[in-house]
């Protein structure tokens, strides 16, 4: 009989505890037009997996008459459940509490599950939606930013770390999901930003709305932080749930495998490309039309578009695409893009994901405002990504491949496994404009018609080298391929790399231009 | 989200034309200008405090030009160069934004024949 009483008490606790920060404060959040944080770790989690912990913690506050207030599971729910039947560990900050905001056992609360997912060597998502740091705990709360940014960089590259922000998270907050993998982000609901449009108001005087400084157009757009935009919390539980099926759930494992499909793209390969190397396609339909089910999982559309990253599937396994995008800046490669491929290459080396790069880009963007932005350190990350991966990579060079653009999109020198190019394909130094303006400038310039002798003069060059045969007379490309045969030869490349080793000399670790 | 019929935009890269779409981000920068040093511009956004000078004034190496605050920081302008005063586009209390010309100079050039 008092089995059932202490039952039914502790029935009564958790129905309390789950109520969060009760009626009022959820009937807030649903007007904002956001989910709850349980109804989201619902909608990530597969049906009924999900384990809670730590619901009846409290906070610790003594300060401001916190010991009166009563805040349900300070404000952060943790727990377990599973995503395609795997496990994964994860938590969602509780706005309706206090804000969402974090104090020490809120932190410890965090801290505690990331700790579980790194032993556990299991995947960690982390819904941030907190007003940032709870004034009323003082450093108690910086230290528990500080303990969960420390957590972030012990498992990068060990198991996959998903940031979703789903409501504000500024200050110091933002710097945990810089640290991870992957940031999702919500039109209208997410907000990140250092400062926020007061302070920058009375300290500097600039007028500027929170969407505008830093919403989430404007990070997947102009800064980079994000890499999925969505317009409502369900395409973002979509593109999670999407993201998860491509990687492997920990860096000692490969990616799920799913059974090879054939492409299904509407338009024939052959048929993409322009002939005349002056004018843009979109590189995606070149992916589309070699990956299974010509399915493409874009990452960071929106930013740095003249390059373009995501994972697609050649014979079941997952790949990640790296590709110039000539219908962008016609595909050159600036500050911006390297920062983003750099990124992505280092992301699939540690979690075993073969690199398939397709090249079409004309150089470097020229300008005072790249030279000045450092596109220097920014593009020296891309060598060094590429340089350091030593996970299978395979290039397939469409079009353009001219100078540093050419050794630093995954070529022989930099270790590419395989190297193939297209009959359309132009290695060269630079373009034949560029080249035959110096290599016969004394011709041009002696001309009795200069115009029409650099136009003799660039098809000159433009026989002699905008082609893949030099390159390919010298081995630094394995094969001129048919347009057609590019699928099957990644399929054979990917095969053969399965076992690949790559030792490289022991350290502790490099040291890449950040 | 993609237009069906973009407009392209010529792009040069290695005096080579190419036909492709600009980013926002690429539409949103500012084209670079060389310093001119007789400008003194607001290098953050404040307030004016304080302005010592007035158009016409000659001026001296260290002279002060004005009392700057941003960033809850008090700082006084200096002059870099013998000179004077052309034209004081400030006044005391004003607020300025990031980059905007205070004080307009005029340099001394010395002849030295």
């Amino acid at each position: 009989m008092s089995l059932k009483r202490n039952i039914l008490d502790l029935r009564r606790r958790k129905k309390e505890a789950q109520q969060g920060g009760g009626e009022a404060a959820i009937g807030k959040q649903v007007a904002m037009g956001k989910k709850t944080a349980r109804e989201r770790i619902k909608a990530i989690l597969d049906e009924n997996s999900f384990h809670e912990y730590d619901l009846f913690v409290e906070h610790t506050g003594k300060d401001f008459d916190m010991e009166k207030k009563v805040l349900h599971g300070d404000g952060v729910i943790i727990g377990t459940g599973t995503m395609y039947n795997q496990p994964v560990c994860i938590y969602a900050q509780d706005f309706t509490v206090a804000g969402g905001s974090l104090g020490l056992m809120h932190a410890r609360k965090i801290t505690k599950i990331m700790d579980h997912a790194l032993k556990m060597r299991v995947p960690i998502i982390g819904i941030n939606d907190s007003g940032g740091a709870r004034i009323q705990e003082g450093v108690n709360s910086l230290a528990g930013y500080g303990e969960i940014f420390y957590r972030n960089t012990e498992a990068s590259g060990v198991i996959p770390q998903l940031s979703v922000i789903l409501g504000p998270c500024a200050g110091g907050a933002v710097y945990s999901p810089a640290l991870t993998d992957f940031v999702f982000v919500v039109e209208n609901i997410s907000k990140m930003f250092i400062t926020g449009p007061g302070v920058i108001k009375t300290v500097l005087g600039e007028e500027i709305s929170m969407e505008e400084l830093g919403g989430a157009l404007v990070h997947s757009e102009i800064t980079g932080n994000a890499h999925f935009y969505a317009l409502s919390e369900d395409d973002c539980f979509e593109q999670i749930k999407k993201l998860i099926s491509y990687i492997p759930w920990n860096n000692t494992q490969k990616a799920l495998r799913f059974p090879t499909q054939a492409p299904n793209f509407s338009v024939s390969i052959e048929d993409i490309v322009p002939s005349d190397p002056h004018y843009p396609y979109d590189i995606r339909d070149i992916i589309k039309a070699v990956s299974d089910s010509s399915d493409f999982f874009e990452i960071m559309e929106l930013f740095a578009r003249n390059i373009v990253i995501g994972f697609g599937r050649i014979a079941g396994n997952t790949v990640g695409f790296v590709a110039n995008q000539p219908m962008y800046l016609a595909g050159v490669l600036d500050c911006d893009s390297s920062d983003k491929a750099a990124r992505f290459i280092r992301y699939c080396d540690a979690f075993n994901i073969p690199i398939v790069t397709l090249e079409d880009m004309p150089g470097y963007l020229p300008g005072v405002d790249q030279e000045h932005a450092g596109v220097i350190r920014h593009g020296a990350k891309l060598l060094y990504a590429y340089s350091e991966a030593t996970v299978p990579k395979v290039t397939v060079i469409i079009r353009k491949a001219y100078g540093g653009g050419y050794i630093a999109m995954n070529s022989r020198h930099l270790g590419a496994d395989f190297v193939y190019a297209w009959p359309t394909a132009e290695i060269a130094v630079m373009g034949p404009e560029g080249a035959a303006n110096i290599v016969f400038r004394k011709e041009i310039d002696e001309a009795e018609n200069p115009a029409e002798m650099r136009k003799q003069k660039v098809q000159e060059y433009k026989d002699k080298f905008a082609n893949p045969f030099v390159a390919a007379s010298k081995g630094y490309i394995d094969e001129v391929i048919e347009p057609l045969e590019t699928r099957a030869r990644l399929i054979h490349s990917l095969e053969i790399s399965e076992h690949k080793v790559d030792k490289r000399p022991a350290k502790k670790h490099g040291i890449p231009p950040f | 989200m993609e237009d069906k019929k973009p407009k392209y935009e010529v792009f040069v890269v290695n005096t080579a034309q190419y036909y492709t779409l600009h980013t926002k981000k690429y539409g949103l920068r500012k084209k670079w200008q060389a310093d001119d040093p007789n400008e003194i511009r607001s290098v953050i956004p404040g307030t004016i405090l304080e302005v010592y000078v007035k158009a016409g004034q000659d001026l001296a190496v260290g002279d002060k030009l004005l009392k700057y605050e941003a960033m809850k920081m008090q700082t006084i302008l200096e002059v870099p160069f013998q000179g004077t005063v052309k034209k004081v586009l400030v006044s005391e209390g004003d607020k300025v934004k990031k980059d905007q010309v205070l004080i307009l100079l005029e340099e001394l050039n010395e002849d030295l024949t």
